[in-house]
Parts: structure tokens; sequence; C-alpha cells
């Protein structure tokens, strides 16, 4: 080793002669040679090739040098160095080489290994079903639109067409609200308990009558939300169930733009080819011409009917799916919401959610959508 | 309405080839729902035949009593010799025609017929009752005992008419006329453009003066009478074979032949009649309203106090019927009684025949407020031809006057109210308008004209509905009968183009965010029913004036324990939790957003609310349509979780965690940043809540109109607790030790939103760390000290962070240490150590100042 800050005569120099030189050089080729690991290889790199390693040093003093033996050893220190750095890269190629062949294997993990720290969440197959309807009438430009669950009745009926005669208005389907526990209570003077005029919504349909007493025509709106009716919870059946309503109302809107929009949306709704609806005749007091709208069975396309080799479970090898009702709006209802039926014309549509998951999804009982069973909410995920 | 098919053949000349299911694709496209069709006798194989009880003899010695039988079944069985059967009935005597199956035969259900060995003998085939035959009720509670003129040995296949196909229509309330064969088969002949046989169509006599004497005083409920007399009727006569299987086709049970008359005409034009026992009715028969409390006893037998607004049918004496509904009982068709010893027969033999017309609204209203539903009513309340009346009388005269050897009076009673009929103008292309399709006014006026209307004019059309149709009142109502003759099905398929859309709002869009958000934390959504029970606000630990107790309730609830309409989500939510829990997932996150309804508070609800019904032909006012809100509860959006068991779970990385009042707390914070509001979390306690862990959030709220007048620019509110349930709270609802739960008003918390987001300024100069631990009170919120420390930074701080919690001896009882990160940054410059260490000096200086915190080793 050296000694720096001394001055120094070339022939003095130790370091830049010939033998120590070459023997700087072998000290490193042994040193990169020893170095069993990637580690210790850069340890042995910083050691013989770093700043103060003993060539960087020896390198240092050749500007000390008369102009000959600056050349001489210039020459003699580039090689050594040349040579150095040469097996230091031969050295790390062949122990990378080595690390990925065995080190990287040893520190190989059973990446099956499940990793469910917090299990993942979910939407309700409820909640994301109507969301996926909504939107693809979204894109169309329709407006959704929301209004209250327990709602007066003159927009949950008389603005419908349906009368204080009409069956529907029964004790048999309807949830009545109490009329001495809505009022403040020393304001509201005590009224008949069964005439509180407010009932929990049995369809969504009052979002429509809302919608069109809110808003200037046109009116393209669709309306999902809960609904409310006094059945029974059972496998079919549930008191508490979704619905969404579709509401347009516009100038020359025909039954042919009905059929076109329901169209639309099974075959966004289930793809592919030969999705389409038919058109039932029916009554609904608010809707005059009134249908049944069936799809025809997403699964076997029709091709079950007639065809006991290849059953459909989904349609029961009926070839349609019962969906909704439907039809064009009856001009009093336009009317009762200040709509000029002269000008205007409009069709609506209405269906329940949970029916649809049950065929879409073979949900086979009601009560699994209702209950919040974690274990049926899961594989659901975020969309549907 | 149950239609046979053999029967609907008598009007429509149907191609013999037509199936029930054939028939039912043309109805179901012409609007008629069949839902089923019905094959009556599918798998009836013979030989099924009449014959005749030679000998009976009783087999003693069994549990109950056995017959053996020798029955002449002509030469049915090959033999001609008589047929040894055992049966277990006993309504028939020797003589007796019956229906006898034979060896070889197989009945409904698959049931194939053998001899075999039975009580000791051998039975070579059955005796046979309608059930077995798949025949329907017909009220004889045993086998079949036919009428006596009947051959043994004939087929019993076709005297009973048991094959058949029925079709199942359910009619909808605007097509009453499907409630009768009169109409379906009008409906049939048209879908397959064949001529009706109208059965309406009879030679009816002029009404006179001589007929039953009848007063109609209410001429708006009752706009038609008509009476007929009948007498000289053979008490001992039955309905005939056809007769009684037609009305059990039909699902009717023959009871009498007067009674079975009156049901055939009503199933085949559509007209309920009623037959009273002439002998029994005392004078003029009269239609009024009831007295209000007059006391009536419905044939049924059920006495009933009526109201003043039911039509009722009358004699001298008071009641004998309930219009259009049911009949009394004290007029009743008399039973027939056979004299045991003479044999004779005695019953009723003069009857008075009502076929009227009624109200419907007014037999709708009388059905439900008794709670009575008959055929009658069925018919009447969704609208019957007036002008049927008399033909339906007619008809069931010449019935009686055949089967049971009556004799017509010539007396023919009509009251009828004058009435126009019922016309409506429509431009001949409104059908083409509503469908999208141009039909033209030709093929508009013969479907009008195939529905039974007459129709005149060109471009403008004036059309007189068929009196059979009250439900045709609108022009909708026209287009809708051209439409469907004209196919559904044929319908082109168009789409509107609605004007450009604005997507969804920005609350609809914050809703499914906020569902995103926690499901993508590990919560799963569960909407529960809105039902609550009043207890619930007990075992939550509500306080007795807490307004959530204030509640909406239902006047009819599917379950009396759960009477009310809920004003929090918990007591769904936690049942859902504890049913999850319960069926083995013990480790749950919960959610769900909904609408909770609060009845309005007293100076809410300001208008009197009274305002009467608002109109229907016309927009209501706006104070009409405020005035109809106002009686409703307010609906708030909620949205809740719930966490029971393990948060994170143990694994083969380490530990698990319990979840805890903090993941509750956790989660409102993630609800608040969907929202983009700040949350100002705060030590609280509120009844469900364990005290030392619940946390009152909250939101600060700009007053909607600027600076109050108190120099205020909004007010904190508290939208919600959140953190681990009360323990009693725990126990009172069965749930999972260390629930937690959280709950928050999403309608208030959207409103404390910020709007557009303004983009933070990026520095890319390097950031200085400084570390600070403070000792503070335990009851000091480590929140305050934060805000405060932010306080003493100044601008320079870039962020901070708690990110350490220390008790124990060293801090001194009574203490806490908290550790915070800070971080500073400069937008211009590379902060100098001294910059870096000011600001931190100046945080840790606000921050003891207001809370007396102590920076710890100082």
């Amino acid at each position: 080793m050296s000694a720096p800050n001394k001055s120094y005569d070339p022939v003095e120099v130790e370091a830049l002669k010939p033998e120590e030189i070459e023997r700087m050089r072998d000290e490193a080729l042994a040193a990169f040679a020893a170095a069993a690991d990637l580690d210790q290889l850069q340890e042995a790199k910083t050691a013989h090739t770093g700043g103060t390693s003993p060539l960087a040093l020896a390198n240092r003093e050749i500007g000390a040098l008369p102009p000959q033996a600056k050349a001489d050893a210039g020459k003699r220190v580039g090689m050594a160095r040349g040579a150095v750095n040469k097996a230091l890269a031969a050295r790390q190629t062949e122990l990378e080489a080595e690390r990925d062949a065995r080190v990287l294997v040893e520190e190989a993990v059973d990446v099956s290994l499940p990793h469910d720290r917090v299990p993942a969440g979910a939407r309700h197959p409820l909640t994301t079903l109507s969301e996926r309807i909504e939107d693809i009438f979204v894109a169309m430009g329709y407006a959704v639109a929301e209004g209250p669950e327990v709602e007066s009745e003159w927009f949950n009926f008389d603005a419908l067409n349906i009368g204080p005669d009409h069956p529907a208005r029964g004790e048999q389907d309807t949830f009545f609200v109490d009329a001495a526990s809505l009022g403040a209570p020393d304001a509201a003077p005590a009224v008949d308990a069964d005439d509180s005029g407010v009932v929990l919504r049995t369809h969504t349909s009052p979002v429509q009558i809302r919608s069109l007493i809110d808003r200037e025509p046109p009116v393209y709106v669709i309306c999902p939300g809960r609904v409310y009716r006094t059945d029974e919870l059972d496998a079919t059946h549930t008191p508490v169930f979704h619905q969404v309503e579709l509401l347009a109302v516009d100038e020359g809107l025909t039954m042919a733009d009905l059929k076109g929009t329901l169209d639309h949306m099974v075959q966004a709704l289930f793809g592919g080819e030969g999705m389409k609806t038919r058109l039932r005749p029916n009554f609904f007091p608010f809707t005059e011409p009134s249908a049944e709208m069936d799809m025809v069975c997403y699964v076997c396309r029709g091709e079950s009917v007639g065809n006991p080799d290849r059953p459909c479970r989904t349609c029961s090898s009926e070839g349609w799916i019962e969906l909704g009702g439907c039809g064009m709006v009856n001009p009093k209802v336009l009317a009762s919401c200040g709509v000029d039926p002269e000008k205007y014309s409009g069709f609506a549509f209405g269906f329940g959610i949970e029916r649809m998951l049950m065929f879409r999804h073979h949900v086979e009982d009601m009560r699994d959508m209702v209950e919040g069973d974690v274990r049926f909410t899961r594989p659901f995920g975020m969309e549907i | 309405m149950r239609v046979p098919l053999s029967w609907l053949r008598e009007y429509v000349d149907l191609p013999a080839t037509e199936t029930g299911r054939d028939v039912q694709a043309k109805l179901v496209s012409a609007g008629l729902e069949v839902e089923t069709v019905e094959q009556l006798g599918a798998g009836l194989k013979g030989p099924l035949v009449v014959g005749k009880v030679l000998t009976i003899e009783e087999l003693e010695g069994f549990k109950k009593p056995i017959r053996f039988c020798t029955v002449d079944v002509g030469t049915a069985n090959g033999t001609g010799e008589p047929q040894e059967i055992v049966c277990g009935a006993r309504n028939f005597a020797v003589g007796d025609k019956v229906v006898v199956v034979l060896p070889g035969a197989v009945l409904p259900g698959d049931f194939a017929i053998a001899a075999r060995k039975t009580y000791g003998k051998t039975s070579h085939g059955m005796i046979c009752s309608g059930d077995e035959l798949g025949m329907g009720d017909d009220g004889s509670g045993g086998i079949i005992v036919l009428p006596p003129e009947h051959e043994a040995g004939t087929d019993a296949i076709e005297l009973l008419e048991l094959v058949d196909e029925v079709l199942d229509i359910a009619v909808t309330p605007d097509r009453g006329y499907c409630l009768s064969m009169r109409g379906v088969a009008r409906e049939t002949a048209t879908a397959y453009g064949l001529p009706l046989r109208d059965p309406a169509l009879l030679d009816v006599p002029a009404p006179n003066s001589f007929g039953y004497p009848v007063r109609v005083s209410d001429p708006a409920g009752c706009d038609r009478f008509t009476a007929r007399t009948v007498t000289g009727l053979r008490p001992d006569a039955r309905s005939p074979i056809w007769l009684r299987r037609r009305l059990q086709k039909a699902g009717m049970r023959p009871i009498s032949l007067a009674v079975d008359v009156t049901n055939y005409v009503m199933l085949e034009l559509g007209q309920p009649l009623h037959a009273y026992d002439r002998a029994r009715v005392q004078g003029t028969i009269g239609v009024r309203r009831a007295e209000q409390g007059e006391k009536f006893t419905t044939l049924d037998g059920a006495q009933r106090v009526l109201d003043a607004e039911d039509l009722v049918i009358t004699d001298d004496r008071g009641a004998i019927g309930l219009a259009g509904v049911m009949g009394g009982a004290n007029t009743e068709i008399a039973d027939t009684v056979v004299d045991e010893r003479s044999g004779e027969a005695q019953g009723t033999t003069d009857v008075v025949i009502e076929a009227a017309h009624f109200d419907a609204v007014s037999v709708a209203r009388t059905a439900r407020r008794h709670k009575l539903s008959s055929e009658a009513a069925k018919r009447f309340e969704r609208g019957v031809d007036p002008q049927a009346a008399s033909a339906a009388a007619q008809r069931t005269v010449d019935l009686l006057v055949l089967l049971a050897g009556g004799t017509a009076e010539a007396g023919v009673t009509e009251v009828i109210a004058p009435s126009a009929p019922h016309t409506i103008s429509m431009r001949a292309d409104h059908p083409d308008r509503v469908a999208g399709v141009t039909y033209g006014r030709e093929t508009v006026v013969r479907r009008l004209q195939e529905v039974g209307c007459d129709v005149y004019g060109q471009d403008s059309l004036t059309v007189t509905v068929p009196s059979w149709r009250p439900d045709l009142a609108e022009i909708n109502d026209l287009a809708e009968e051209v439409i469907r003759l004209e196919g559904y099905e044929n319908l082109p398929s168009t789409l509107p183009r609605p004007p450009a859309g604005r997507g969804l709002t920005e609350r609809q869009r914050l809703h499914r965010r906020v569902g995103r958000a926690l499901a993508g934390d590990g919560f799963v959504e569960a909407p529960n029913y809105p039902f609550v029970g009043e207890q619930v606000f007990d075992q939550l630990g509500l306080d007795k004036d807490d307004p959530n107790r204030r509640v909406v309730k239902l006047v009819n609830p599917l379950s009396d324990e759960e009477p009310a309409l809920r004003t929090t989500l918990l007591p769904g939510l936690l049942a859902t939790l504890r049913r999850n829990d319960g069926r083995g997932s013990h480790d749950l996150a919960l959610f769900e957003t909904g609408l909770v309804f609060h009845p309005r508070t007293a100076d809410a609800a300001s208008g009197n609310g009274s305002a009467g019904r608002p109109p229907v032909d016309r927009r209501p006012s706006d104070e009409q349509l405020a005035a109809l809100d106002e009686t409703l509860p307010e609906q708030p959006r909620h949205v809740a979780v719930v966490l029971a068991g393990a948060h994170e779970q143990a694994g083969w990385w380490g530990k698990g965690r319990p979840a805890d009042w903090a993941d509750a707390v956790e989660a409102a914070r993630t609800v608040a940043r969907e929202a983009g509001a700040e949350l100002i979390v705060q030590q609280g306690q509120y009844g469900p809540w364990h005290p030392g862990r619940c946390a009152e959030l909250n939101v600060f709220l700009e007053h909607a109109d600027g600076v109050a007048e108190d120099g205020t620019e909004g007010e904190i509110v508290c939208v919600g607790h959140a953190g681990e349930l009360h323990p009693r709270v725990i126990k009172a609802l069965g749930l999972p030790a260390r629930s937690c739960a959280m709950e928050l008003n999403l309608d208030v918390l959207a409103q404390a939103g910020e709007g557009t987001l303004q983009a933070p300024h990026i520095s890319a100069f390097p950031v200085a760390t400084q570390d600070v631990a403070l000792v503070v009170d335990t009851d000091v919120p480590a929140a305050v000290v934060e805000a405060f420390l932010r306080d003493g930074a100044g601008e320079l701080l870039e962020d901070i962070r708690l990110f350490d919690v220390f008790t124990g001896e060293q801090i001194g009882a009574g203490k806490k240490s908290l550790a915070y990160a800070l971080r500073f940054r400069a937008a211009d410059r590379t902060l100098t150590v001294d910059e870096a260490t000011a600001a931190r000096d100046a945080a840790v200086a606000r921050a003891a100042e207001v809370t007396g915190a102590v920076l710890r080793g100082a």
C-alpha cells in the first residue's frame, strides 16, 4: 500500500512497480473467484475496484511521474484494471446465473396460499341488477326518477285511474298507514284510522305521476324502487319487493315504440341473437291499450318448445318468460298530471326485479333474496 | 271462467281437429288469459258402462259396512252374466242404475282395474263415484246413481261426457262479458273468422202488464228488472246429465233443477239470475236502498247488518235479496223432500225468475262491505250486458218448462230505466296513431264491427259500442280492440329518440358510490324489511323521549309484532347479523342503505292536511299537491353497517383482528369520503352504543342563505353514531359479543359534501419529516390534538399522521402519549432543517396551549 500526500520519486513509488501492480491484479482476481455469492462479490468489487482500492490509488499516483514513466505506468495500471473489470463482469454473470438457477428456487413460496385476510364484500344482486337496467336506459337518454315509499293514495291510485272502487285498493293488497301515527299529535284532528289517504306504495307508478307533474314533456324516466304488498313471505312471494318502471311521454309515441324499447332492453340485458319480446293483450287501469309482456327464453331461445329431448328448466319449455305489464299511458292519467292527451302520448312498462333475478340467475327461493345471508350475496360481487 | 271445449263448439263451428291448446293460443293472442287447458278423462279407457244393481249382500264382520253386489252390465262383460262387485258405498239400492268399470279399464290417474280378491270375495270391477271418474263434486257424497232411463251396458264415457278439454280463463276486469260462454264464443268466432251462433238471440214475448208486480224505487242502482213466472214444476225433476256435467266442468256444483238452470243460463249468457220460491214471496217485488242497520239473512245462512248504500230486493215483509250479490234465505227454493210413506216429492213448484241489471259500483261495494264474493257479484262488478236480461229470463223459462214440466205464465214484467247507447267519436286513424301501424279506415271499421260496434263516418267515426262492452268508453279503448284483433304480435319494433340525457344525478351517483366503497371494504349488502315492533326501541336502549320512538304505523301489518315502520336501519340489520351468525357465518360485516320513516313534527306539518282528495281529471293545484306531500312522513335515506367476529382473519400470515369500534367509525369515514364531506368525529353517548366507545358523527352544514344573523356561516349537525354496541343491547338482541355498528343520515351528509374538488398543487421539492410525541390527559381526543397541531404548523405542513398511542407507567396515570409524524414541504424551495423544526415547534406550542400537551422527553 502506498501512503498518500507524500512527494515521491517515480522509482521510489512502490505502488507503481510492475510486480506490485500484478500482485494487486491477482489479489483482485482471487477475491472475485473466491466470492461465493453476489453479496460477497459486491464486497470484493468495492475493495478492488472502488475509489479507495489499491489499483485506484495507484492510478492516482501516475500523475506525479515524469512523462516517460507516466506512459509506462499508465499502460500497466490500465491493463491491470481492464483485467480486473473483465474478471468481475465474468464472475458477476456466473454468480447471477447461479442465483437464478439455485437461490431463487430456494426462495420459492407456495403461491396458492390463500390471502383472504379481509374477505371480499358485495352489493346485493337486487341493487346491482336494478342499476344494470337503469344504465341501459340512461344510455338511451332516460333519467332515473325516485319517490317516497310511503305515498299518498292520490299518487298511488287515483291519478293512475285506479278509482276508489278498484279491487286493488282493497285490504288484501295494500298496506294502509294509520292516520293517527302520521301527523303531529296536537295539530292533527282525530281522523278515521282507515282513511289517512297514505299507503306503502304498491308499485313504482306513483313516481311516474310525480315525474309527469314535476317535468315538462318530453319525459323519459326510469323509476326503480321498493314496493309493498300484503303477501306473506314464501318461496315465490315477498311483501317487500323491487320494481323498475319506465315512462316515456312525448309527441307521437306509439305501441311500436314500446315494443322496440322492450326489445332493446332484453337484447341489452340478455344479449345475442333472437332476443325479443312478445305482447299479449291485458288490462291495467293506467294504460290503454294494455299488454302483458314476455321475452324469448334467453337460455333455450325457444328451441325447447315441442322438443322433449331438450327440456329447458328456465322457461319450463314454454319458450317465453313472463316479464311484466305494459301499455300506452291512459289519456286519463296524462290529464290528471296536466299533460294534454291530444298533443302527447306515452308508453310505460314495469316488472319485478326479484322475478328477473330468479330466472336470470336461477334463484329457486325468494327467501334467499330477502334474508341477507352473506353466502347468497357475496358471490354476486360489485356488478351483475 | 272455465270453458269446456265441447260446449264452446255449440256456438262456433271450430274445425274438428282444433285442440284446446290451439284454441288457447288463439284466445291468448286476442287478449284472453287462458291459464290452463285441463284434459278431462285423460288416460281414461273403458269398459265403463251403465249397470243395474240386481242384488246386494251385506258382508258382516268388517270394520266398515261392505256390500257384495251383482250388477247387470248388459253384454259389456262379454258374457251377459251379472257382474260380481264388492262395494263400500251405501247410497244405492237394488234396481238403481250405476256406473260400472270393468276389469281391463283404466281410470284417470293411471288406475288400472283388474279382478281382485277383497273382503273374502272376488270383485270383478268397481261401482264408481264421481271423484274416481274425475268428474268433480256432484253433491252425492258417494257413487253415481243415474236416472233410471239409461240402459244397462250403455257406454258411460260418452253418456257422462267424461272426455273433454276445459279452458281456464283468468278474466281481466275490463272483460266482464267473457264471464260467459257467449262472450268467449264471440272472441273465439272473431279469432277464427267464423260466424257466431249467439245464444242470446231468442224470441222473447213483449212485456205486458200482468206479469209479477215489480217496483224499482232506485233506477240508478237498478236500470232494468225482468220478472217471469213458471208454475207447476215437478218437485222430483232432476237436472239431466248434460246439464249437470256442464255445470261441473265449469266448476259449479249441481244443486237442484231450478238452481242448476239459473246457474246454467248465467254461465251461458253472463246474466246472473235468481229464482224465488213464489209461495214464499209476499206481494210486490221492490228494489230500494237498505235502511242503515237493517238485518237480513242471506241464503248462506249468515245474518248481515246492512248499510244504507246496499241495494236490496224486497217483498212486502222486507228484504229478500242483496241485489246482484246473494238471495235471501227467506225466499230460497226449497229442497225437495220425498215423503217416505207416499213416495211423493214435495218442494218448490212455482218460481219467480229475476233477471235484472244492477250498478257495477254499487254491487262491488256491497260485495266488499259484506265480504261476499258470489258468481253474480263477480259479473255485475265487471259489467253485465243489460240487453241480455230478457233473453236470459226467457232461456230460464224455456229450460224449466222443458226439464221440469213447468208452465210459463204469460205475464212478462220489464221495468226499464231509459238509457241511450254509448257512442264515441274517434278519428279513423286514431288506432294507427296509437299502434304506429297504418291499418287504414277499412280495417278499423271492420274490426270494430266484429267487436259488435255500429260504426258510421269517414275520417271521423261515430262508434256505438255494444251493450255487452261497458268497458269501451274512450277512444283508446277502441284503439285497443283494433290493435289486439290485428294482433299485438304484428306490431313493428321501433325506437323513440329521447332528448339527450344527463345521466344519473349527483345523489344517485353517491348512493352507488357508497355501496361500492363499503363493499370494497369487505361489507356485504343486506337490504331488510322496514317493519319493526316498538319493543325493539327498548332493546336498543333508546330514551323514553327519543325521537326515533315516534313511528309511522300500519293499519294492517303482516305481523302484529311489527306494526311500525323503521326510524333506524339497525333493527333489521342486526336481525340479519344474528341470522347469519346463527347459520354459522361468524365473521360478519354487513351494510344497508335505505329509507327510514319519521312522522312530521308539529311545526313541519303546517298545512291542515285535509285538503280533500285532489281531482283526477286535471292537474291538481300546487297547493293541493303540497298538501298531499305534507301528509307524508319524512323519508330520509340512511346508511348503516354492523360488524361482528373477526374483521381480519387469522391465517398463515399471522394473527387475525376482531372487528372493533374503530372499524365502525372507519366505515363512516369511508361513506363521508364518498360524499365529499368532512366528518367531525367526537366522543358521544347514544342509546344502542357502549357509552365509552361511541363516536358521534357530525358535519358542518353551511346555512343555505349565507351568513346568519348571529354571524355564523353554518352549524355542526349530528348525522349519526358509530362504535361498539352496548353490552345490554347485545344481550337483549342476542348478538355476538362486541358487535359494532354505525348509522348515518346519508341525505344530510350529502348536503355537507364539497362541490367540485380543487386539485392539490404538487411540490417536487424534498420533504422534511419531523416526529413528535405529545403527552396529554387520557380524555383529550386525538382528533383535537391533531387539529391544533395542524393549526399551529402553518402552511408548510403537508401531512400529519398519528402513528402510535402509548399509555403506561413511564407516562403516568391518566395520561397518554400520542406520536405524530409531520411532513413539511414548501412549494418553491427545499426546506432547511431550521425551517422544518420551527414549524414543528409552532405546531407543538399550539397543541400545548390548547390541550395542555407536553412534548414527551422535553
